[in-house]
């Protein structure tokens, strides 16, 4: 199986310096970065889908993963190799250059030239929270699409069983390949994939796995090529525009009460809950 | 000039500081009570590639380098300075002296074995009666036929009860000056008359594995020699000089992680209305340490990148593990007074972290022993 794995890095939650918003946009100098929590469980869940667990190191498919970035976001994609991918793409563009559509077109032409039998992501960034890419992809392939996967079990190689994590429970859906899935926290679980290589009696760590150091070592050999926005996408158009950003208000100290009535008092006039 | 790690640098030190938060930090402290070595972490050090760091993947090792080695002792130590000084002796030490100066038979033979766990690494320098003066070592090796007869005692030998080999230091030539009639060995589990006759209780780093080691009339064959006949001390030397550097990067790491524990808690903690952090005497504690922590880690670097540049370290190593131990003890010693009562207490690690760094004051030479070896460098060498 061939599994294409978009990926894209996210200003660290951890960071010592705080965010600060600039002229209309956030200002990224001196901030540190990480890979999108997500991103890095779609990796996951694709190296679980291409191998046998018991014998993780003889691949039996093919990962590649891409990134829309600036030089400096290699690094995230040099960390999905040492994890395992096979082979990376970074299409050499900046974040206030794409916006979602555009990255789902762009995605569908990366789709068309490498021929993936999946394309697996994260169900959205936790930066930008928007939640689009996977389902616009979908659209545009004409692909069936299963969101939110928490589960996954491969079946032959040509069909997935997808449980979505849904309000108040998860639904089943069969989806024939090629397709697009996203995936959520749970499908990291030691149970969250049952790919067709491995026996079920093999356990995963809870989590994604830790880059070893001999495929750290590897992962400075794996392809990394470079693509131009403008080869997958002559538009690059936005349809996003982002007018302005604000800080969350800072709280307000909050107000000691002495008595009840005086609770009710506020109740009434301030908070105009009663 | 270039301050900045290398790329896969960046990704090892992620991939080790994630590995020590998940499956080693939740432990530690339990180990460190239990005064027990974790031989079931063993195979998850195998596997991401701990235990061969340096060895090459011909081997089956992770074919990295010294940088490497000190980024990943460094880290370990964050959170557990007894995982970090098996790591940092397995790696350095056992399997250092194989992988420098054993033969190639000896190479296929332990390596492989080493990187994959199998046969964790111990190395026997130190006696009952030699630390610093360690050429004055009284363990011997005599003739015997085809191969050699090694008796006598060592101490303080890390993996000494759970290794699977020893590499050991032994007179072979009474005759000469004593740095030039001493060989090296290595002794294989289970061969008889070698044991670990007392398991050592210590102040820190205490589930790391410490033994007095026992050698009666072990026969060993000549093919179990490692390097020359009587030129066992030069590889010694050369074998210390890169130790001293795992040394530095292992109180590195328990001095950032300490530091760390106290500006978490400075800033939580408060006292006369206001978080600690905020008063002056408390930011002068942190601000010496981070200042003295850096200075340290920038010497622990240079040694390490001289080391990967193939030239001369030995100086620099020293001068890294003398002031990385000392200033890692110093910004212990002040994250536990910022910690107050509660960093007195076992339900914080800044105790053990004061516990387990003191040893990188006195193992692979005392402090005063670096001393020597900077001045030697200065007034003896230039």
């Amino acid at each position: 199986m061939k599994i294409l794995v978009p990926l894209k890095r996210v200003s660290d939650p951890d960071n010592a310096n705080k965010i600060k918003v600039g002229a209309g946009k956030v200002e990224t100098t001196g901030l540190e970065w990480k890979p999108n929590p997500f991103d890095e469980y779609a990796v996951e869940t694709a190296l679980r889908l291409t191998e046998n667990g018991t014998n993780a190191k003889a691949r039996l498919g093919e990962v590649t993963v891409v990134t829309f970035g600036p030089k400096e976001t290699e690094t995230t994609l040099r960390a999905a190799l040492a994890t395992g991918a096979d082979k990376a793409i970074r299409v050499d563009t900046t974040d206030d250059a794409i916006d979602g559509d555009l990255l789902a077109r762009a995605l569908k032409a990366l789709v068309e030239r490498e021929k993936p039998d999946l394309v697996l992501l994260g169900k959205q960034q936790v930066d930008g929270d928007a939640n689009q890419v996977a389902q616009l992809l979908a659209e545009y392939l004409g692909w069936p699409q299963a969101t939110f996967a928490g589960q996954i079990t491969s079946e032959a190689d040509k069909a997935l069983l997808v449980s979505r994590e849904v309000d108040g429970g998860s639904i089943k859906l069969r989806v024939t390949l090629p397709a697009v899935v996203s995936v959520d926290l749970r499908i990291v679980n030691a149970v969250g994939v049952t790919s067709m290589h491995t026996p079920p009696t093999h356990k995963y760590s809870d989590g994604v796995r830790f880059a070893a150091l001999m495929a750290i070592m590897a992962a400075k050999k794996k392809s990394l090529t470079e693509v131009k926005l403008t080869d997958l996408s002559p538009d690059t158009a936005l349809k996003i525009k982002y007018t302005g950003f604000d800080l969350p208000p800072a709280r307000k100290a909050g107000v000691k009460i002495k008595t009840v009535a005086e609770l009710v008092q506020k109740l009434k006039t301030e908070a105009k809950v009663l | 000039m270039d301050f900045t790690h290398a790329e896969h640098h960046e990704l090892l030190r992620k991939s080790v500081r994630d590995f020590a938060r998940v499956e080693v930090a939740p432990h530690a402290r339990k180990w460190d009570e239990e005064e027990r070595f974790p031989k079931e972490l063993v195979p998850k050090l195998a596997a991401l590639g701990l235990l061969g760091i340096r060895i090459p993947e011909e081997y089956g090792g992770s074919g990295m380098d010294t940088t490497s080695y000190a980024i990943c002792v460094e880290e370990i130590a964050k959170v557990d300075g007894s995982l970090a000084l098996t790591v940092a002796s397995h790696n350095g030490l056992g399997t250092g002296h194989i992988l420098g100066f054993g033969s190639e038979a000896q190479k296929k033979k332990y390596l492989p074995k080493a990187a994959r766990g199998e046969w964790l690494a111990a190395w026997a320098l130190t006696e009952p009666g030699s630390g610093s003066d360690a050429a004055g070592l009284r363990t011997t090796a005599r003739r015997d036929g085809d191969g050699w007869v090694i008796d006598g005692t060592k101490m303080f030998i890390t993996q000494g009860s759970v290794g699977g080999f020893c590499v050991v230091l032994a007179r072979t030539n009474p005759a000469v000056a004593k740095q030039r009639g001493i060989t090296a060995f290595v002794v294989e589990h289970g061969t008889k008359g070698f044991s670990a006759s007392k398991h050592l209780e210590k102040l820190g780093c205490r589930s790391s594995d410490t033994c007095e080691l026992t050698f009666d009339e072990v026969r060993v064959g000549d093919e179990q020699r490692v390097g020359d006949i009587d030129c066992g001390f030069t590889d010694t030397m050369k074998i210390l000089d890169r130790g001293r550097i795992s040394i530095a990067a292992m109180a590195l790491g328990l001095g950032y992680g300490a530091l760390d524990m106290a500006v978490t808690y400075a800033k939580d903690r408060k006292q006369f209305g206001k978080a600690i952090a905020e008063f002056q005497a408390i930011q002068w504690m942190l601000a010496d340490s981070k200042t003295e922590l850096d200075a340290a880690s920038l010497l622990t670097y240079r040694a390490a990148w001289l080391a990967d540049e193939g030239r001369r370290y030995g100086q620099e190593a020293s001068m890294a593990k003398l002031f990385a131990s000392e200033a890692s003890s110093r910004a212990i010693n002040r994250a536990l007074q910022i910690h107050g009562g509660y960093g007195y207490t076992r339900e914080f690690a800044v105790e053990r972290h004061l516990r387990d760094a003191k040893i990188c004051e006195i193992g692979e030479g005392t402090s005063e022993v670096q001393r020597m070896v900077i001045a030697k460098g200065m007034l003896h060498d230039a």
